[in-house]
């Protein structure tokens, strides 16, 4: 029986950008994140794999608590993160950490790293033996002690990022929002820092919210993937089941562009399906379904009603239309 | 010898660059060659010398701080690094044309797009041929709609900060081929870009450079990229070329330890996990390590390594690779 760590129920994040007109004008919204309900599993991955612009990141800001959703709740283990009239807990700001995009420009530059790891250790553990505590992090992270006195300048890309990790994991949480932790890192650091992920993961039993836009790596890495685009999303399955069965037109369409390094991973890849159109400006989202502007397999529902999440299989849910026709068409359609 | 002179030539080309510290060795004794009409990718790490490679071929990589000490780069037969201003203003253009990994950043954003268009068909015009208001206009035009973008008219007319980041790349890709170059250089065209708008443009350089038979050199750290886009492969590594071989071959059988380590560490769609990647890092370029630069992190690491710089081994036909593993083969003659 598996827990479900984090519960997000009707998740709703909207950006007033401006106004149509100057006083008497209505607001110009971004529905950056628009109506989602996903729930990550304890000790697993989930990989959440979108475009650019397709609110991957509001949602990760959203749960660690660096913005307050417009609707819809947010709880950890039942508990609610964002409890009305009032800051977030301590206790739940320790289980939810968070390793940004960019290492270079999420380590302060003008801090070492034992001034870099001792401020969440201050906060959340105090009395403690600092030094103690961050040799003990500099060692979980296979990072030699004497690291402690350099400043992020002084350290490789990669290992701006393991001082991230070392960061996060300072708390004791249990729950990372991992957002594109390897995007600026090139493949060899890359596979490094995953395995490090990895490690991590077993050794403390951590839940991992995986963002990426890198499919093949969430094929490696995520235990569940789910699939975003504008602001909704498409597709949530197992890993396995996601790659052999890719139900969503956007997922063949994402599939289908990954460049591969073998025969075998071109066979995986969908082959009616060729990449076209660019995502739409998020302010203007088309009615309907919002992936109509794209799709090889548009029919004229897609255009005026927003299809809802359906079961395509075990643990496989999918929002569009083709899957709420009759078996025999979906199969036909879905390949 | 064959008797078709090769497009581009690079004899043992050395860069440095000169700084506070000292001397930076960066590329060290590089041999490229390429023949007309030949698609041929480069790949390598960020630091190993890739750009630097592809902007001394430019001649705009900025000099001071870098120093050519020796290397010879023949463009036809003839010597870019010893040609005189007028010479190579027109092998850039008309010869060579390039296209940038940002289109944010290769794209001036105070002029609209016609007015930077217009700038690099009129420079490219045939000498002493001037061209009309309308044709540079026409011609514009003509460019933009062959990388598929829609409403060429308006675009012109906008600003780069109006357009997306796959429009801006098209708009740099229609602006280097709309001077009919004879080599294409793409320093990571689809990096910046989102997968399915990476796979659109790639799409797009591969039907245009088939269609006009352009030469290309397409220099990435993806490794699926160079495998679906190029012929003959170039693996770089710390300013030394380390493995050259037809790209079917490169990845159906890397020869050099860096090649494999590198191809293990690609996470694959069909899962499996990943390889714990290649121990160490990329070495500092004020002092390389002696003989081949990558011995400090080879699993395979002889003494010889340590004190000798490879040679290109030739361990069966066109496949060649730096590393004494492979010294029982015959030892490659220099590019044919």
């Amino acid at each position: 029986m598996t827990t479900d760590i984090l519960t997000a129920t009707e998740l709703k994040k909207y950006f007033i950008i401006g106004q149509t007109r100057w006083l008497k004008g209505k607001p110009i919204t971004v529905k950056a994140v628009d109506n989602i309900s996903f729930s990550i599993h304890e000790g697993e991955t989930l990989g959440l794999v979108g475009e650019s612009g397709s609110g991957k990141s509001t949602i990760a800001y959203t749960i660690v608590g660096m913005y307050r959703p417009t609707s819809g709740s947010l709880k950890f283990q039942g508990e609610d993160l964002f409890p009305p009239k009032r800051k977030r807990p301590l206790h739940l700001r320790k289980e939810i950490q968070i390793v940004f995009q960019d290492p270079g420009s999420s380590l302060n530059p003008r801090r070492n790293i034992k001034e870099i790891l001792e401020l969440p250790l201050r906060i959340h553990q105090p009395g403690k033996n600092l030094l103690e505590q961050i040799i003990h992090l500099l060692e979980i992270v296979d990072m030699p002690p004497e690291y402690m006195y350099k400043y992020p300048h002084m350290v490789s890309g990669g290992e701006k990022q393991i001082v991230a990790v070392a960061r996060a994991l300072a708390t004791n949480p249990s729950l990372i929002i991992l957002d594109e932790p390897t995007s600026a890192l090139d493949v060899s650091v890359q596979a490094k820092t995953i395995n490090l992920f990895l490690r991590l993961q077993s050794e403390f039993n951590l839940s991992y919210l995986f963002i990426t836009h890198d499919l093949s790596l969430m094929r490696n890495v995520a235990s569940r993937v789910a699939i975003m685009y504008l602001g909704k999303i498409c597709e949530v399955a197992e890993t396995a089941d996601f790659f052999q069965n890719p139900c969503h037109p956007y997922t063949q369409m994402l599939l289908s562009s990954i460049p591969v390094v073998s025969e075998e991973e071109e066979a995986l890849k969908p082959k009616k399906v060729i990449s076209t159109g660019e995502i739409p400006s998020p302010v203007n989202i088309p009615t309907g379904c919002s992936f109509n502007t794209r799709c090889p397999f548009v029919m004229d529902i897609c255009y005026r009603i927003d299809p809802v999440m359906v079961e395509a299989g075990k643990d496989h849910t999918v929002r569009c239309h083709l899957y709420h026709q009759p078996a025999p068409i979906s199969n036909e359609r879905a390949d | 010898m064959s008797s078709v002179p090769l497009l581009l030539d690079i004899k043992n080309l050395h860069v440095h660059f000169i700084v506070y510290g000292g001397r930076l060795r960066v590329l060290d004794g590089i041999n490229f060659y390429m023949h007309d009409g030949e698609k041929v990718g480069l790949v390598g790490e960020t630091g190993c010398g890739k750009t630097t490679t592809m902007k001394t071929i430019l001649r705009v990589l900025p000099m001071p701080p870098a120093h050519i000490p020796q290397g010879e780069i023949f463009f036809k037969g003839r010597d870019i690094l010893k040609m005189n201003n007028t010479s190579l203003q027109q092998v850039r253009g008309r010869g060579i044309a390039m296209i940038f990994q940002d289109p944010t950043a290769a794209l001036n954003p105070v002029f609209n797009i016609g007015e930077q268009m217009g700038a690099v068909i009129k420079h490219s015009a045939i000498r002493g041929k001037r061209s009309s208001h309308q044709e540079v206009h026409q011609q514009a035009i003509s460019s933009l709609q062959e990388v598929a973008l829609a409403d060429p008219e308006r675009l012109l007319r906008s600003y780069p900060i109006q357009l997306s980041g796959g429009m801006r790349q098209r708009v740099c890709i229609g602006m280097a081929l709309s001077t009919r170059p004879e080599l294409l250089i793409a320093d990571e065209p689809g990096t910046s870009l989102d997968v399915t708008i990476q796979d659109q443009v790639l799409r797009l350089i591969r039907t245009l450079v088939e269609e006009k038979n352009t030469s290309i050199i397409l220099i990435t750290h993806t490794l699926g990229i160079v495998r679906e886009l190029t012929d003959r492969v170039y693996v770089m590594y710390a300013g030394n070329m380390v493995e050259v071989a037809p790209t079917k071959k490169l990845f159906a059988n890397p020869r050099h330890p860096y090649t494999q380590g590198l191809l293990s560490t690609v996470p694959r769609l069909t899962g499996g996990g990943i390889a714990s990647g290649i121990p160490g890092r990329i070495p500092d370029y004020l002092n390389p390590p002696a003989g081949c630069r990558f011995h400090p992190r080879c699993t395979y690491v002889m003494d010889i390594c340590r004190a000798q710089k490879p040679a290109l081994f030739r361990p069966d036909q066109d496949h060649e690779v730096a590393c004494f593993l492979y010294q029982d083969q015959p030892k490659d003659a220099t590019t044919p």
